[in-house]
């Protein structure tokens, strides 16, 4: 019983950093620059396609396809910031717009995906997946410890760029107080196109963990909609520590309920955390 | 001594570790014109917002007309007689001029006065603001179209429509010329003729001293001068926080 | 008697005010008329798709109302939608499995007629008491929040129907639609349609009639700034609860009679993605600001799915819907029914330039 549950956290403090790693980009989007982008699942969604493509193509291992679409994702990201700041932000009208946007993103995504892989499970191949690190009773298996660590990587990596760097830290701080930005000749525009092409391009590493982690088909995407903005609140949003706090908590909630209640339970965890979150803890775990 | 309409006693107000207000009190008299003034970022603005429950006070009380306040919502403190104008004019931007008085007119004012108006009466009452301000000839604009001065008249106009019994106008005069400073200025003392008390939150000097029987002076949110306006600017205390030494 | 009068204001084009009884005659009379000529036509078929237009032209109504006037942004329409459906399933299923017990006993002893208008009721009762939930747990917060939420909700309620057996779980329910209806022609479909019509009215009438009256204009409040509003007066909570009910209650509403209508309800369909896109698509395409627009969209993408669904894949026709979606929000913000109004304005401003 005590090794079954032992596990269940274990693979769930795997699952809590790949969890991270995946809420890193609506961290920098909605908790910093304050960009409600709803449709971030459906950039994972992508990044585990393109991973799922090459792989299957040219063989190409997909954390390495991850690391190689990221320029990519980056102006990606950028272009669409740039569409809805012309759109909206500039024009200073109702989130509804933003909103609306946002979700038309996410469901025009999915649907292309459907149209052009159908509604099947794809999955990839590397060395990685399969085998299995024994500790005693404990299991790692490197299909997820892979991801985890590499999350962990990530995530130290941008907590760096964003706390000792001057557009990091013009990142963090562009939608608390655009105007001291201005005094200090940065153009907030410029920086938020920057941090939403950052926060776009982490979805493709997001994207290929998930592929290696679990089969992935179009519609996965919707269940992270609310894992991420559970996390990201619970988290503080936009503190990164917090939002790898949360992640961590996720992940065990939600391994501990798939071990107790079954699988089909754990997609209502993160939903039903992020509305009590919303309900009685709004300024998130370490908030005041 | 008449009872105060407004009676603040020990405000304090806490945003993390930064102390926006410090055991301020104030009291406004039944058709007073009062001042405040302080630098930026001396509370003036929190003070407002905790006074017209934009913001919950953590110590302290807010009496208005023998009432207490506190837990009251911004709508449940109009729907007593305080209304405030907002230090950036808020206007409700798809709706036309004369239709942003309608809001106050069947809310406020139909609480206060106890009946909902009948259409053609509230047009009369919006028109005859509209006069008072005048911007009856934009009745039919779109705020966006409003120029600086006329978006603060608007803000003023939808804040009587109300029938308060006091007034916050919160820095009403920001950045308009001085020929527009003393049409809003002349407005107020209109308004105050008809026996409303306002309390005015500003910068320039001379409209508050013009203005002003009493002047308030919050400095980095403690309440460090409170008397007539001439004595009030000589106070040592005031001379120091203004001239920063 | 109210009689169109015409309130002429300088620069301002004449409005034609009709009252609100008025306007719910004239709506059942273009309803009548409707179902008349489809009745004359006597195509089945032409039920069929005409209830899921219809059905849409309710949810897009009742997303406008919180989305449009209030700007509250609902992304949960398909778990209110389906909450209307399950509440059916779960009664029906108490009528069938419990039917030699009291409760169900009475329920399964009502004709399906009578069953079906009671199941609408309650299931606006139902749904419109989850908004006013929702609503209470999260519009003290920053609008963004409430749209976040209401995405959960969707998941939430999934995970639940799945996981309950007694409404027939992951494998779906059957509800069996009698075939014959005495008093239409066209049997129980016709009667479904009719049905359908009906709450198409009452959701038009309720949505105009809103927009004229003090509700509407503290809606409009609220969207424009919500602190100015509260400061002008505005009880903005409870205008937010009370928009968050009554658009709830209508979706459920719509979603009440599905189950009859399908035959067999499966999670996956209640819950479909496209009740959640089309309830935003319909009104933005439309035009947020005012009844006409969830008419005008409803009518337009629902008659296009249904076409297209015959003549191309359900998938295409969800992304074009997707795609227009994004079109209109960033070009044409206002919807068509914007469009029209920018076009007839620069009408009348030529003509009184040249004279």
């Amino acid at each position: 019983m005590i090794e079954l549950y032992a596990n269940a956290v274990v693979s769930g403090l795997l699952l809590g950093g790949f969890y991270a790693a995946v809420t890193l980009g609506i961290a920098i989007a909605f908790g910093m620059l304050d960009v409600v982008n709803i449709a971030h699942p459906a950039f994972v969604i992508l990044g585990s396609y393109v991973a799922y493509i090459c792989n299957a193509r040219f063989g190409l291992d997909p954390i390495l396809v991850g690391l190689l679409v990221l320029p990519l994702f980056y102006y990606l990201g950028q272009a669409i910031y740039q569409i809805s700041y012309l759109s909206f932000e500039r024009k200073g009208s109702d989130s509804l717009r933003g909103l609306a946007f946002f979700f038309g993103l996410l469901f025009v995504t999915e649907v292309l995906l459907i149209l052009v892989f159908g509604v099947d499970y794809r999955y990839v191949e590397a060395w990685y997946i399969g085998p299995t690190l024994r500790l005693g009773p404990i299991d790692l298996p490197l299909r997820m410890l892979v991801p985890c660590v590499l999350s962990l990587v990530l995530f130290a990596l941008l907590q760096l760029f964003l706390s000792r760097t001057f557009t990091g830290r013009a990142i963090a701080a562009v939608s608390q107080d655009p105007t001291a930005l201005r005094l200090l000749a940065i153009n907030p525009v410029r920086i938020k196109r920057i941090g939403f092409g950052l926060s776009i391009a982490t979805a493709a590493l997001a994207g290929a963990f998930l592929i290696i982690i679990q089969p992935v088909e179009p519609s996965v995407g919707r269940e992270y909609i609310g894992r991420i903005f559970a996390i990201c609140v619970l988290g503080g949003m936009g503190s990164l520590p917090g939002t790898l706090i949360g992640a961590l908590l996720l992940g065990v909630v939600e391994s501990l309920t798939t071990t107790y209640f079954g699988p089909s339970w754990s997609p209502a965890v993160g939903f039903g955390l992020l509305l009590a979150t919303l309900a009685f803890r709004p300024a998130g775990l370490l908030g005041r | 001594m008449i009872a105060p309409l407004l009676h603040v006693t020990g405000l304090s107000k806490r945003f993390g570790g930064f102390v926006a207000l410090n055991d301020v009190s104030l009291q406004v008299a039944p058709g007073e014109r009062l001042g405040l003034i302080g630098p930026n970022g001396s509370g003036k603005s929190t003070l407002v917002n905790c006074m017209s429950g934009t913001l919950v006070n953590d110590r302290g009380r807010v009496q208005f007309d023998g009432r207490v306040l506190d837990g009251l919502p911004p709508h449940r403190r109009a729907y007593l007689g305080l209304a405030r104008s907002f230090q950036l004019p808020r206007p409700f931007s798809s709706l036309s001029v004369r239709d942003n008085m309608r809001i106050p007119l069947l809310y406020t004012a139909a609480v206060r006065a106890g009946r909902q108006r009948a259409e053609n009466e509230i047009r009369e009452r919006t028109e005859e603001l509209l006069r008072v301000v005048g911007l009856i000839d934009k009745a039919d604009a779109r705020p966006i179209d409003l120029t600086q001065v006329d978006m603060r008249k608007l803000e003023l106009a939808r804040a009587m429509a109300a029938d308060p019994k006091l007034l916050i106008a919160d820095e009403a005069m920001a950045g308009l010329s001085n020929a527009e400073v003393d049409d809003i200025l002349g407005l107020l003392m209109r308004l105050n003729a008809q026996g409303i008390s306002i309390i005015l939150i500003e910068h320039i000097m001379k409209a508050v001293m013009a203005f002003s029987q009493r002047l308030v002076v919050l400095v980095s949110g403690n309440k460090i001068a409170d008397g007539a306006p001439s004595e009030v600017i000589r106070n040592d205390h005031v001379v120091r926080a203004y001239l920063g030494q | 008697m109210t009689s169109a009068t015409a309130v002429e204001n300088p620069g301002r084009k004449v409005q034609a005010q009709i009252g609100t009884p008025m306007f719910a005659a004239l709506a059942t009379g273009v309803a009548v008329l409707f179902y008349v000529a489809l009745a004359l036509i006597g195509n089945e078929y032409l039920y069929f798709s005409g209830y899921v237009v219809l059905q849409f032209v309710v949810m897009a109504t009742a997303w406008n109302i919180l989305g449009g006037y209030c700007g509250y942004v609902n992304f949960g329409s398909a778990a209110f939608f389906a909450m209307g459906a399950y509440s059916t399933v779960c009664i029906y299923s108490i009528g069938t499995e419990y039917a030699r017990s009291g409760v169900g006993k009475i329920l399964g002893a009502i004709p399906p007629p009578v069953l079906v208008p009671l199941l609408i009721a309650f299931a606006g009762i139902i749904a419109g008491l989850v908004g006013l939930g929702m609503g209470y747990l999260t519009l003290r917060l920053r609008g963004v929040f409430f749209s976040i939420a209401t995405l959960a909700l969707s998941v939430v309620l999934q995970t639940l129907v799945v996981n309950w057996d007694f409404v027939g779980g992951s494998r779906g329910a059957y509800v069996i639609r009698p075939n014959e209806f005495p008093l239409l022609p066209g049997g129980f479909i016709a009667y479904l349609f009719v049905l359908m019509l009906l709450l198409v009215v009452v959701a038009l009438t309720l949505a105009r009639g809103i927009e004229r009256s003090r509700l509407g204009f503290g809606f409009t409040a609220i969207r424009d700034d919500e602190l100015a509003a509260e400061a002008a007066g505005v009880p903005t909570l409870r205008l937010k609860l009370i928009a968050t009910t009554v658009s709830g209650a209508l979706m459920g509403m719509a979603g009440a009679s599905f189950p009859y209508y399908i035959g067999y309800l499966q999670p996956n369909s209640a819950f479909g993605l496209e009740y959640a896109v089309n309830a935003i698509a319909m009104p933005m395409v439309g035009g947020t600001q005012s009844w006409v627009g969830p008419l005008v969209g409803a009518l337009l993408l629902g008659s296009f799915q249904q076409w297209a669904t015959v003549t191309i894949s359900s998938v295409l026709n969800l992304l074009i819907v997707g795609l227009v979606l994004i079109f209109f929000v960033i070009v044409a913000p206002n919807g068509i029914v914007g469009l029209v109004r920018e076009w007839r304005r620069k009408r009348v401003l030529r003509k009184a330039v040249r004279p």
